[in-house]
């Protein structure tokens, strides 16, 4: 025989749903998320919607350098936001720049994500001496400024995309492994765990079907800080010179590019990449701390 | 007792979890503070054997021990002392293949209808998954597999696309043993199975696990710390204080007639809906720490009847009728 | 003041959230009376609105929640209207509130002597330190903590749960209020802790003669402990009266069901009378009987709703099909 059958359940919105309200709860989170998307597309569209190729030397006019904002190139083109030193227009700049320092940004904390979430989950399940071992590493290298791991690392390796974000990878895992095995360890003590084990699913299973899907929400929160951070170290070591060649310019680079220029009034060369920078850096932390805050379970009702 | 061994058999069951001290207590010992390892018993030397088709009760206040003694039984934490047998045989020392055979005969119903489902997978993937890893079902047969079990538990095999939280505390617990039955077991570890439900859901969900019983012939180990739900389901009972049993009969027996001071008082301090305007006559004392326990018997503390010997000598369980057992001094003077 | 006038009286108390979903009801038109000296039970299962009842007497309800109809009148006061400086006066002093986790009450870093002398001396300043210390000693003696002098030095995390829940009672009951709202305060509680806090809990109102409203939703607490019980469902009281009344001779199909579905109230081994389906989400009450899809009594004249109605003195009903006498 069977049991009665209870009757359904109450209607209730998706996860989705709710959390799409939550998230546009906050106006100022919402503006973040549209900051961020036309940000985005305008990194991502660049080559298609930039006036200029700031690559291509032969598209560049050294008589048309450090043209001040709204000034007609010899062509007849508009510098809607300048020229820098070798005639480049600043918007055309701007968007390659915001291009490659999103693709080190994402792409290293991207990289570091994975390692950082394959030593955490090693450190949370297994425990024991490797737990310790992997916890001590991350401890000492937290203890460190990431700016000067990234130098030394930079100095060593030398300089481009590959090498730079290979320093930025190294410096943000450990930040990822920490959060991963805190969510964890809290996740590992759940009954849903012990049930698994109890079913005698096999190991790997239940890390990666049951435990890590429930450890993403908090990585879903430090990966917006992390790569506003790996953004904004990123533009540093580019600003020390120390990041990528000058033949592909970030935001940083193109700051540090006219800040010579910057007490002899010509503040547009500096001015414009530093404010996307900004933006773009403010942008996703809103993005950020909205999300924080609607994934976060203790405010959760 | 038959000849039949019994289906699950706990022997001298022990277990000890021992917080060592961390770096900077090590750092202090050796500058001469006498910090010790923190050991907790929480389970010591019990015994317990479950007949086929039984239902026993496990009672005792909180921290006692019943969720680690249920979790032995159920496989999940290995003791650190003692046997567990299956039908006679040492489930430590069979073949991997056999143990593993043991290990799905013996599911686990746990306490909070929100912790114990995978809040990211769909209900069809929680019931399902195990049948299917374990080749209990074929690939093409899983569907209605999970929508017989789902009406089993009485949930509508409609809801199988949905995930636990959009269920609410009694469903989810309905899911919760849908995914146990799934496995086809024969004894069920119940830990706080209904506390966190309402009464009205309570009774629902105890009716399905007596349905369950009735059906498919399932043995459990019942652990609550409600007597009223105990003495409803259980044909024995076992009354747990810090880790030991103080007190095993069957369940007419040890409601009518308790022999340990302790059961007779939580027998007496429970609030009973026919007992009106009652004066409440509590047991005094706190529960002790299970850090550092009083000495002999755990209960002389707060025992109205203790005599100088309860605080050197621990009592050993003795029967003191047929199938009734109790450890208390007082029993040796009879 | 006249000398029989309850001590607290709630008219058509409405108290509704505002949420995003929609208007949540969760008290609609309760009424009740506690007199001194009297307990109330107010049992019902979680979300039917209990807690809110109590957080509304005493002023504590936050937004979106907002009282939106009826009076609560306090010695004759009404509170409603009443400003938060009034309430907070009252509260801790008049009108004390017993917590389900007792941390909220208890300060985390404070000392508890000087968390039950602030208390005194906040309400009433005339008090010496070293009376209010007195009174403090006192006040632990009485809710059964041994060597009340040293646990006085102590902060609350060095108490068990039962103990703190104890160090909660004694400073709600500090300033001898007229007026205890218990939520649930041994519900995460052992049944021995239980036992004794019911036990101090009785012996206080007996000796002070405050009233006392016991918020629960288990009926053999209430069985033991209450004069009078209101039994809630989807935020209305459904049935009210005495315990005798109404434990014994339910009216309402619900209170029935609730009664039946207690284990030891039945037999051993037999199936428990069930009540079928679950509670319905306040934000989508259909119209009529909040209970109607879950009652066995129920017809088309359920699909309106029931109006309170006073079968016999001191009770009251929200049924039109009530039970005659079930037992
Ligand atoms: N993993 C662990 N590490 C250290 N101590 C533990 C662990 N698990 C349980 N304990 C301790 O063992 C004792 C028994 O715990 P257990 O969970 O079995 O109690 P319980 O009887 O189920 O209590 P409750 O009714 O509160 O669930 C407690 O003192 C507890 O603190
Ligand atoms: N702050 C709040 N916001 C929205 N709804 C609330 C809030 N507090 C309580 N409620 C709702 O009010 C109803 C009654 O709650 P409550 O009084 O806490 O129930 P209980 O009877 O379990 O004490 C529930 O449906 C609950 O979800
Ligand atoms: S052994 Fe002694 S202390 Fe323990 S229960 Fe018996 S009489 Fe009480
Ligand atoms: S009014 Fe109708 S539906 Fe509601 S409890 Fe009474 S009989 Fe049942
Ligand atoms: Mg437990
Ligand atoms: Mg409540």
């Amino acid at each position: 025989m069977t049991a009665e059958i209870v009757p359904v359940a109450p209607a209730v919105e998706t996860p989705f749903r709710r959390f799409v309200a939550e998230f546009c709860a906050s106006r100022l989170a919402v503006a973040g998320l549209v900051g961020l998307s036309i940000i985005l597309l305008v990194a991502i569209f660049a080559p298609w919607i930039a006036p200029q190729d700031p690559y291509d030397l032969r598209q560049l006019d050294v008589l048309d350098g450090r043209l001040p904002p709204l000034s007609k190139s010899m062509g007849g083109k508009t510098y809607w936001l300048g020229t820098d030193d070798q005639g480049r227009d600043m918007l055309s700049g701007i968007m390659y720049g915001l291009r490659t320092s999103l693709l080190v940004g994402v792409g290293s904390s991207f990289f570091a994500m994975l390692i950082g979430m394959a030593a955490g989950l090693t450190a949370a399940y297994v425990g024991g001496a490797i737990e310790t071992l992997i916890m001590r590493i991350v401890d000492i290298q937290l203890s460190f400024p990431a700016i000067l791991i990234a130098l030394i690392l930079l100095a060593v390796l030398g300089q481009g995309v590959d090498k730079i974000m290979i320093a930025l990878v190294a410096v943000q895992w450990a930040y990822y492994a920490r959060t991963v095995r805190g969510t964890a360890l809290v996740e590992r003590r759940k009954e849903y765990i012990e049930a698994a084990r109890c079913l005698a699913l096999g190991k790997s299973r239940i890390v990666f079907r049951h435990l890590l899907p429930n450890c993403l929400p908090p990585l879903i929160v430090v990966n917006t800080v992390l790569v506003a951070g790996a953004i904004a170290l990123e533009a540093t070591l580019s600003f020390l010179g120390l990041g990528l060649p000058i033949t592909k310019p970030s935001l940083g680079l193109l700051i540090a590019n006219g800040f010579a220029y910057m007490l002899s009034g010509k503040y547009w060369i500096s001015f414009f990449p530093g404010v996307a920078l900004l933006a773009t850096i403010v942008c996703i932390n809103l993005v950020g701390d909205q999300l924080r805050d609607v994934l976060n379970p203790r405010l959760q009702k | 007792m038959s000849d039949a061994p019994p289906m699950l058999a706990l022997d001298g069951i022990s277990q000890r979890f021992v917080k060592r001290l961390d770096v900077a207590a090590r750092i202090a010992n050796l500058l001469g503070a006498k910090l010790k390892d923190e050991v907790v018993h929480a389970v010591d030397r019990v015994d317990l054997a479950v007949r086929q088709g039984e239902v026993v009760g496990l009672v005792g206040e909180s921290g006692c021990g019943k969720s680690t003694l249920g979790r032995i039984a159920a496989g999940i934490l290995a003791p650190s002392e003692g046997r567990r047998r299956w039908r006679g045989k040492t489930v430590a020392e069979m073949p991997a293949a056999e143990a593993r055979a043991v290990e799905l005969k013996v599911q686990m119903i746990f306490q909070d209808p929100f912790a114990s489902l995978n809040p990211r997978l769909r209900v069809e993937d929680i019931v399902g998954e195990a049948p299917a890893v374990h080749g209990i079902v074929a690939g093409g047969e899983r569907d209605a597999y999970v929508a017989e079990l789902l009406r089993r538990v009485g949930l509508d095999p409609g809801f199988r696309r949905r995930y636990p939280h959009q269920f609410s505390g009694g469903q989810r617990a309905r899911v919760g043993i849908a995914r146990a039955l799934a496995v086809k077991p024969e004894f069920l570890v119940c830990d706080e199975a209904v506390a966190a439900l309402d009464v009205s859901i309570q009774a629902q969900v105890l009716n399905l696990f007596m349905d369950l019983r009735a059906d498919l012939g399932l043995t459990y180990l019942f652990i609550s710390h409600d007597l009223g739900v105990v003495e409803h389901l259980s044909d024995r009972v076992a009354i747990m204080y810090l880790g030991r049993f103080v007190e095993i009969a069957p369940a007419e027996e040890i409601f009518a007639r308790p022999n340990h001071p302790y059961t007779a008082a939580l027998l007496a301090g429970i609030p009973r809906l026919d007992a009106r305007k009652r004066r409440f006559e509590p047991v005094k004392g706190e529960i002790p720490s299970p850090l550092n326990p009083p000495p002999g018997c755990h209960f002389h503390p707060r025992c109205p009847h203790a005599i100088p010997r309860c605080r050197v000598e621990a009592p050993a369980l003795k029967a003191i009728a047929p199938g009734h057992w109790s450890a208390c001094h007082l029993n040796d003077g009879k | 003041m006249t000398a029989n006038q309850p001590t607290l009286s709630v008219e058509s108390l409405r108290t509704h959230f505002f949420t995003r979903a929609g208007v949540l009801k969760a008290v609609d038109d309760v009424s009740f009376t506690v007199s001194a000296g009297q307990v109330l039970g107010l049992v019902g299962e979680s979300g039917s609105g209990k807690t809110v009842t109590g957080f509304s007497v005493i002023g504590l309800v936050d937004p979106p929640g907002r009282i939106v109809g009826g009076r609560v009148l306090f010695k004759g006061e009404d509170l409603v209207g009443a400003g938060e400086e009034r309430l907070r006066r009252l509260r801790g002093d008049r009108v004390a509130m017993i917590f389900q986790d007792p941390m909220m009450t208890l300060n985390p870093v404070l000392r508890v002597d000087t968390q039950m002398i602030e208390t005194i001396l906040a309400h009433d300043p005339a008090v010496g330190r070293s009376a209010a210390m007195e009174r403090a000693r006192d006040a632990l003696g009485r809710v059964g903590i041994p060597s009340p002098d040293e646990r006085l030095r102590a902060y609350p995390h060095q108490f068990s749960g039962g103990m703190r829940q104890r160090v909660a009672i004694a400073i709600a009951l500090l300033n001898r209020p007229d007026l205890i709202i218990a939520d649930e305060p041994t519900t995460a509680l052992d049944v021995t802790i239980q036992g004794q806090i019911l036990y101090e809990v009785q012996k206080l109102c007996r000796e002070t003669g405050a009233a006392l409203i016991w918020i629960t939703h288990d009926l053999s607490v209430i069985a033991g402990l209450a004069d009078t019980v209101c039994v809630m469902y989807a935020g209305r009281i459904v049935e009210s009266g005495t315990v005798d009344d109404v434990l014994d001779r339910p009216q309402h199909p619900y209170t029935a069901g609730l009664i039946g579905s207690v284990p030891s109230r039945n037999r051993r081994g037999v199936k428990l009378a069930q009540i079928p389906g679950m509670t319905p989400s306040l934000l989508s009450l259909p119209p009529g009987c909040a209970f109607r899809a879950r009652c066995a009594r129920a017809d088309d004249a359920c699909l309106a709703e029931p109006p309170l109605v006073i079968p016999s003195p001191g009770r009251g009903l929200r049924c039109f099909h009530p039970q005659a006498d079930a037992r």
